[in-house]
């Protein structure tokens, strides 16, 4: 079966023109409310500054700081376990599960685990898992993957929500409340918290000095799934490290505001030991981040601390909506993130840009996202996944642009084209064409022009 | 001072009005220009499609057209970005620096270089002004409204120069327009509705012009403003600085 790629996906997105309105608008909305919390803050470049040169110092020495994360949460009494990609992080959870005998299992807060596919592939083991956090667990009932990494149904009119509830959890039909759809997840949800003896949740910070984690959530359900559970998991990039708990003062303060706008997340916890009798456990995985680390140009693309700023200002991620990118993480960030993973099945996504640079200019640890996509570009067509067309294409324009004379030649020849022949250019086999005039062709070329206007200067 | 002209190859063949105008400013301001003939393009339609490594050609024919100046000034921002960021030669590695560190797009060229304070023109119109990104965001034409940092705008500066203008404020004062090179024709379909979505917030604050330092975001808005026959007109800000009347 082929893959859709990312024109194709949001050529389906937008047959709804009224939906993409809405999408764009309710995104806009929290770029705004990011801006307001953000210009608040004198200091905020400042703080971009400093997150983004921390980021640098861990990541130039993160095997330093995983092993001294390491040592400390060790001291602290908490299971530590290295995954080396998402096969073995999965294999490590289902393990620990099946240790146990639990086939039940709440989840909370992890981009990580759609990354390594953990449902699906705990389902596959008999595995119930159940995903606590509002917007995931909506997707999670809908049987689709999370459209964005703060705001996973965002994608979702709360009538769509509604019709949802209403099959899978018996609200009454046509009933779209906000308040009452979240009171009937509540109560569904709290029966899950109390019988559920594993929870597993992601990880926003890992502090090498201290061994502890903390996880930023506004909804608590971190916090009851691990308080209530047996044993907590907790899976994290090796990325997500801070060498100091001092630097949390940095990143706390642009996490939330840089998400949606609010000065600090809802609950900041910190996960330091496991409660008496009880077992916490830490997952660093690798799946490609160390490959990622090596690559020297695309290397900032691993102080991502997954805010989805960039996502919300995207114009295309706003247009073309998450599933577009048809990756766990998507948008600007995904698009960098993703050909790492692998080249061919992400080949489309750096060229779903217009390379704008907003998203550099939201992003809180300042990565270079849209240069990095430009250089992603270079490093798909050389490994050749441009199709042939594309090559044939853009070697004959190499060539007429390096000549001066068979530049002149083609451009007069576009010109006669397009003035006495116009349905050659204006068909539907040309895209621009299909909603957009072509320009009016103008008497003669500048170039022309000037050398009868300009005489002397020849 | 010399000055050469560098004109973006879709400028030369289907605006050279903008060429004309660009041209007729910097000479009425007592600027010594050329334009040297053998000129083409900057690159930028190969680079930007992944195929930066087949712009080699391009890139000799820019040094070896543009050496020998004090600066080179075009009405772009985005082909100066790319000169700025891409422009290299293996065999005259530092002239080719030199003339990526002296190529100018024509508004920053007034402010920072000329230091122009007085304008001649008048423009009678309500018009709207497109923020293009590899200008603002790329050159540092104007403030960016992601960042918390002081309000500036080098064409925004010129314009409020010309008589009787009147400058909008638009509801999303640096959204991008789509047309992003071979973006506009490989993802169409975002690409016009950006495109839409620009101009209806121009519309929504009846300007009568949408102006701005690139033509390639002015020339898709305005194949999408003539397929809706909307009454709107784009024009460069060269012409609007230099005097044309609409």
């Amino acid at each position: 079966m082929k893959i859709l790629d990312h024109a194709e996906r949001a050529d389906i997105f937008n047959e709804d023109e009224k939906r993409v309105d809405w999408h764009d608008e309710t995104l806009w909305w929290i770029r705004q409310k990011r801006d307001k919390s953000a210009h608040q803050i004198p200091e905020w470049e400042n703080l971009r500054n400093a997150a983004s040169a921390i980021k640098s110092n861990t990541l130039s020495n993160l095997h330093d700081y995983l092993l001294e994360f390491e040592k400390n949460a060790l001291k602290n009494g908490i299971i530590i376990h290295w995954a080396v990609d998402a096969k073995e992080h999965n294999e490590i959870v289902h393990r620990l599960l099946k240790e146990k005998g639990i086939n039940k299992m709440v989840k909370s807060k992890s981009m990580l685990t759609e990354e390594c596919h953990l449902n699906e592939y705990l389902e596959q083991n008999g595995i119930e898992v159940i995903d606590s956090d509002l917007g995931e667990r909506i997707v999670q009932l809908a049987k689709e993957p999370p459209s964005h990494i703060v705001l996973p149904c965002i994608h979702k009119k709360k009538e769509e929500i509604g019709e949802l509830f209403h099959e899978h959890l018996g609200t009454p039909k046509g009933n779209a409340d906000p308040q009452t759809l979240t009171e009937a997840a509540r109560v569904h949800l709290r029966d899950t918290f109390l019988t559920r003896r594993a929870a597993l949740t992601g990880v926003n910070f890992a502090v090498a000095e201290t061994g502890e984690i903390v996880i930023c959530t506004n909804e608590g359900n971190a916090d009851m799934g691990a308080h209530l559970a047996d044993i907590h998991i907790a899976c994290m990039g090796i990325e997500k490290i801070i060498p100091k708990r001092e630097h949390l003062s940095v990143f706390l303060r642009l996490l939330a505001r840089s998400a949606t706008g609010q000065p600090i997340t809802t609950y900041s916890s910190h996960f330091a030991k496991p409660r008496d009798g009880k077992e916490l456990h830490i997952i660093l995985v690798d799946n490609g981040r160390t490959r990622q680390l090596g690559r020297e140009e695309f290397r900032n693309s691993l102080k991502c601390i997954r805010c989805g700023a960039c996502m919300n200002t995207c114009p295309v991620y706003r247009r073309s909506g998450g599933h577009s990118y048809h990756n766990a993480i998507s948008g600007p960030i995904g698009a960098i993130l993703a050909p790492n993973l692998d080249m061919k099945q992400y080949a489309d996504l750096p060229f779903a840009s217009t390379l704008c640079g907003s998203c550099s200019n939201v992003c809180p640890v300042k990565i270079d996202i849209h240069d990095q996509l430009y250089k992603w570009r270079q490093v798909l067509v050389k490994e050749g996944y441009a199709t042939t067309a594309k090559e044939i294409a853009m070697k004959t324009m190499a060539t007429t642009l390096s000549s001066p004379t068979l530049y002149k030649i083609a451009g007069k020849a576009a010109r006669t084209t397009l003035k006495y022949a116009p349905l050659i250019i204006n068909n539907k086999f040309n895209a621009w064409y299909l909603q957009r005039e072509m320009p009016k062709v103008p008497k003669s070329s500048f170039g022309e022009w000037y050398k009868i206007n300009r005489k002397n200067n020849e | 001072m010399k000055v050469a002209l560098f004109i973006p190859c879709y400028v030369d063949q289907f605006y050279p009005q903008v060429a004309i105008a660009t041209l007729e400013l910097l000479e009425n301001l007592g600027i010594d220009v050329t334009y040297p003939s053998s000129q083409t393009c900057c690159g930028q339609p190969m680079a930007n499609s992944g195929f930066e490594h087949l712009t080699g050609g391009c890139n000799s024919l820019f040094v070896k057209n543009f050496s020998g100046f004090d600066y080179i000034v075009a009405p772009s921002g985005s082909c100066v970005l790319h000169i700025r960021e891409h422009l290299h030669d293996e065999n005259e590695p530092e002239l080719a620096k030199h003339i990526a560190a002296t190529t100018y797009e024509l508004t920053s060229f007034l402010t920072d270089i000329l230091k122009v304070d007085v304008l001649k023109s008048s423009f009678p119109h309500k018009v709207g002004m497109h923020q293009s990104c590899h200008g603002q965001r790329g050159l540092k034409l104007s403030q960016m409204t992601e960042l918390n940092a002081p309000d500036f705008s080098k064409p925004g500066q010129l314009l409020n120069l010309v008589k009787d203008i009147e400058l909008v404020e638009l509801d999303r004062k640096d959204e991008c327009c789509g047309f992003g090179g071979t973006f506009c024709v490989a993802e169409e379909t975002v690409s016009v509705k950006m495109g839409k979505d620009r101009v209806k917030d121009h519309a929504k604050h009846h300007v009568e012009y949408i102006t701005g330092v690139d033509l390639s975001c002015l020339m898709h808005m305005e194949g999408i403003l003539n397929r809706q026959q909307s009454p709107i007109k784009i024009i460069h800000i060269a012409e609007i600085l230099n005097g044309v009347k609409a």
